[in-house]
């Protein structure tokens, strides 16, 4: 036992020091394509053409990027032209009504907790998301906490594309829970079933079912997005801008 | 594997003709023979390959013709040939066959699937109906028919109030206790039913499927760059597997292998991807026995292994990397340099994290003993992963079927099994501890000996139709069967997952046990519902 209090002591402090620093690790994210100007009209339909997934959209000379629709399958990246890539991850946008965003403030800025429902999506975002309890995030310092209960939950986090079966599954979650209450969906199968959609089993998006508060964008979203996310819930963070701070190039 | 000479294979056709007219059709090679029999003569048949000739079962694919259904059932083995498919032809209009899954329990699931999904009747299964598809999807429509809408929203009924889920349990005072699908923490959504008298859970049933996607049935129709996609989200934290063993089978249909640079590539990706997945494991099983200085230290590593991705390869779990024909972006040599030192980093630290383990009695308690599934029972029931390693039976496809990079020295890689006998938890977490090892120790190997190269070649024209292609996935054996059309779109996909051949396992592991053993359970298997919902 004494082995282990060693082992622990001697780690040092491993957490990131978002959000009151940025965090400039190498590889806490995939980086996503920013609005890109070409050198003329047919390469801007050129390169949107290159995406799988139509998440680029021509503009004239410019190109312009759905990240909901991205999948990061950096196809865009490949060849003579590309797109711009940008190494960030504050991805959170805020898409609820105005109610939600009034009544996030007060009590909810210091503390939240939080019931997580998978209704479809695949291990690698749940995987994110279990990153946040540990030790690189610990999003404990900030007052996040993940409940078992949706009775002691004042936010749902729904991952997946709302497949039929658990489509009663996330009603009945949600009813459960005390108001006010908030949702945030959590990578791009739960904003727009992205590839799983459109589709016989799955509604392919959370909003259709229960109320959306805040969009994280992401295939699957760094954990750093998420904590984004709850961060903007609580009005501790600002949105997404359509092009951040420093723009490194792509991986 | 061992070379087979064509006299062999002919011997084997030999063998399987005392069962009935039985044809070997003529693409069959040393590796896979192709076998066209009667639907009468399946049963024994089966039988044969599986309990004299030692096949495992290891998939059973179904494909809708206009005028007729093809079932093909692939079983597969050490000794050549490795593997065997099985084909028979069903009339349109009489869908019928005789179910194998009373001799050969590993098809259960794989005929409940069918039956659900395609509306075939399999004669004699003991138990068909709701699996894939719950109570509230209409009796009668069959999703993977081609006349169904992919696309369509599909009108749900109402469920009756009534309805309960079955019961084994009649003892007086017995009771079902449910458990999902949406439970503790972030579990992903499943349900399981615990039967039990008061302190002990006599009986375990899972209920899966909550997060069915139908990926294969999307997959119909789209073309492959789309499928691909699909095939690199389903279970996204095996990413790199599922995509080599669909380009596998898009590799086998186009007849193009790709260059000896990029099948080391992906191996090194692979390897990485399995690290990254027994950290993960392990960590969860640490945190279910409640080590928290242990689960921390598997946490750290997971992180790391997942940044180092995200730094070398682009992205966290590794999407987009491989395409049929190879790879679509090269590595640099400093790269290669830091996923080596990297990896043989982590590998040195999660050893000193097991040899602690060892002497520390109160998780050793936990583990040892607890969801054991002995050898007969991984074998019969054709177990795959490291959960099979752990009770003896050998399934590595990496040494079986060798594949890819596995296979470039003419050969399987010189790795070693780990094999245990126990079959518990404890076993388990060593075999997870050794592939770690053994995972770093591939990929040094190949990052040393990198040939030089382009990293990709072109794929065009159809060749063939229909070709498995497989992968060892951190869960254990996968199993893609891919067939296009003439324009290159998908006309059939099918994936057998190792999650879904180990869940079928885990009410045998979930015997008789106390309730507080359950997550320690579910971790010590460490699966994917993901995975095996798809
Ligand atoms: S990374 Fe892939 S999905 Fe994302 S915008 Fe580029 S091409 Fe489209």
């Amino acid at each position: 036992m004494f082995g282990w209090f060693v082992k622990g002591a001697t780690s040092r402090v491993k957490t990131t020091r978002y959000p009151a620093r940025d965090e400039t690790a190498l590889g806490v994210t995939p980086g996503r394509p920013v609005e890109t100007t070409c050198d003329n009209e047919l390469l801007a339909v050129d390169l949107a053409a290159t995406c799988p997934t139509d998440a680029i959209k021509p503009a004239s000379f410019k190109t312009t990027v759905d990240i909901s629709r991205c999948v990061h399958c950096m196809a865009c990246t490949r060849g003579e032209n590309t797109m711009r890539w940008q190494m960030d991850y504050r991805w959170a946008r805020w898409v609820g009504n105005d109610a939600g965003r009034a009544a996030r403030h007060r009590p909810f800025q210091k503390s939240l907790h939080i019931r997580v429902v998978d209704t479809g999506s695949c291990d690698a975002v749940i995987s994110e998301i279990k990153q946040l309890a540990k030790p690189y995030y610990n999003m404990h310092r900030l007052g996040f906490f993940i409940t078992p209960t949706p009775r002691h939950a004042d936010v749902l986090m729904v991952t997946g594309p709302v497949t039929s079966p658990m489509r009663l599954a996330l009603l009945k979650t949600y009813a459960a829970m005390p108001e006010p209450k908030w949702v945030i969906a959590v990578g791009n199968c739960a904003i727009s079933g992205c590839v799983f959609a459109p589709s016989f089993i799955a509604n392919g998006s959370v909003a259709d079912v229960i109320p959306v508060d805040v969009h994280v964008p992401g295939c699957p979203p760094p954990p750093l997005a998420i904590l984004h996310g709850l961060l903007l819930l609580t009005g501790r963070e600002t949105e997404m801008q359509p092009i951040d701070q420093p723009l490194g190039g792509p991986p | 594997m061992t070379e087979l000479s064509p006299t062999a294979l002919r011997g084997f056709a030999e063998q399987c003709r005392h069962f009935g007219p039985v044809e070997l059709l003529p693409q069959s090679d040393s590796l896979m023979a192709v076998v066209n029999c009667p639907a009468a003569v399946l049963k024994p048949l089966a039988e044969f390959l599986v309990h004299s000739l030692h096949y495992r079962f290891g998939s059973l694919v179904v494909e809708e013709h206009p005028t007729q259904w093809k079932l093909i059932y692939l079983f597969y083995r050490h000794e050549g040939p490795s593997l065997v498919q099985l084909c028979i032809y069903l009339k349109a209009d009489h869908p019928q066959v005789d179910s194998i899954s009373i001799k050969i329990h590993a098809a259960d699931w794989h005929e409940r699937q069918a039956e659900d999904l395609f509306g075939l009747v399999f004669t004699g299964h003991p138990r068909l109906g709701d699996f894939v598809l719950h109570e509230e999807w209409p009796e009668g429509v069959n999703p993977m028919r081609t006349g169904f809408s992919a696309t369509r929203p599909m009108q749900e009924k109402v469920v009756d109030p009534a309805w309960r889920p079955a019961r084994i349990l009649e003892t007086p005072g017995a009771f079902l206790m449910p458990i999902g699908p949406v439970y503790a923490d972030y579990y992903e959504s499943a349900q399981f039913f615990l039967e039990t008298v008061g302190e002990d859970v006599l009986r375990l049933i899972p209920r899966f499927f909550f997060k069915y996607r139908g990926v294969e049935k999307l997959a119909q129709g789209r073309p492959w760059q789309r499928v691909l996609l699909m095939a690199e989200r389903f279970s996204g934290t095996s990413a790199i597997a599922h995509a080599t063993a669909l380009c596998g089978s898009l590799e086998h249909i186009y007849q193009v292998q790709p260059p000896p640079r990029a099948l080391s590539l992906r191996l090194i990706l692979a390897e990485m991807e399995r690290m990254r997945h027994h950290f993960a494991v392990l960590s969860d099983i640490c945190h279910a026995s409640g080590m928290s200085v242990p689960s921390a230290q598997m946490d750290i590593l997971e992180e790391q292994a997942l940044r180092l991705s995200g730094q070398c390869a682009g992205h966290r779990y590794l999407y987009g990397w491989v395409t049929p024909g190879g790879l679509n972006r090269d590595m640099s040599a400093t790269t290669l340099d830091t996923i080596a030192r990297e990896t043989r980093r982590m590998a040195e630290a999660s050893a000193s994290i097991h040899r602690s383990l060892q002497f520390t009695s109160s998780f050793l308690d936990r583990f040892e003993g607890v969801g054991a599934i002995s050898m007969a029972v991984a074998r019969e029931l054709a177990l795959v992963g490291p959960i099979a390693r752990a009770s003896g039976v050998s399934t590595d496809l990496r040494i079986m079927l060798p594949y890819g990079g596995y296979a470039q020295n003419g050969g399987p890689p010189a790795m070693v099994e780990p094999l245990e006998r126990e079959g518990d938890g404890y076993a388990r977490i060593r075999v997870l501890f050794a592939e770690i090892q053994q995972s770093a120790k591939l990929i040094d190997a190949a990052v040393a000996a990198l040939p030089t190269g382009p990293v990709r070649v072109e794929t065009a024209g159809v060749l063939r139709q229909g070709a498995f292609g497989w992968a060892e996935a951190p869960n254990g054996a996968a199993f893609h069967y891919l067939r296009l059309d003439a324009q290159g779109c998908v006309q059939r996909y099918q994936i057998a997952t190792p999650s879904f051949a180990n869940w079928h396992g885990f009410h045998i592991a979930a015997e008789n046990f106390a309730f507080q053993d359950f997550p320690i359970m579910m971790a010590s298997f460490g699966l994917s519902i993901a995975e095996s919902d798809r």
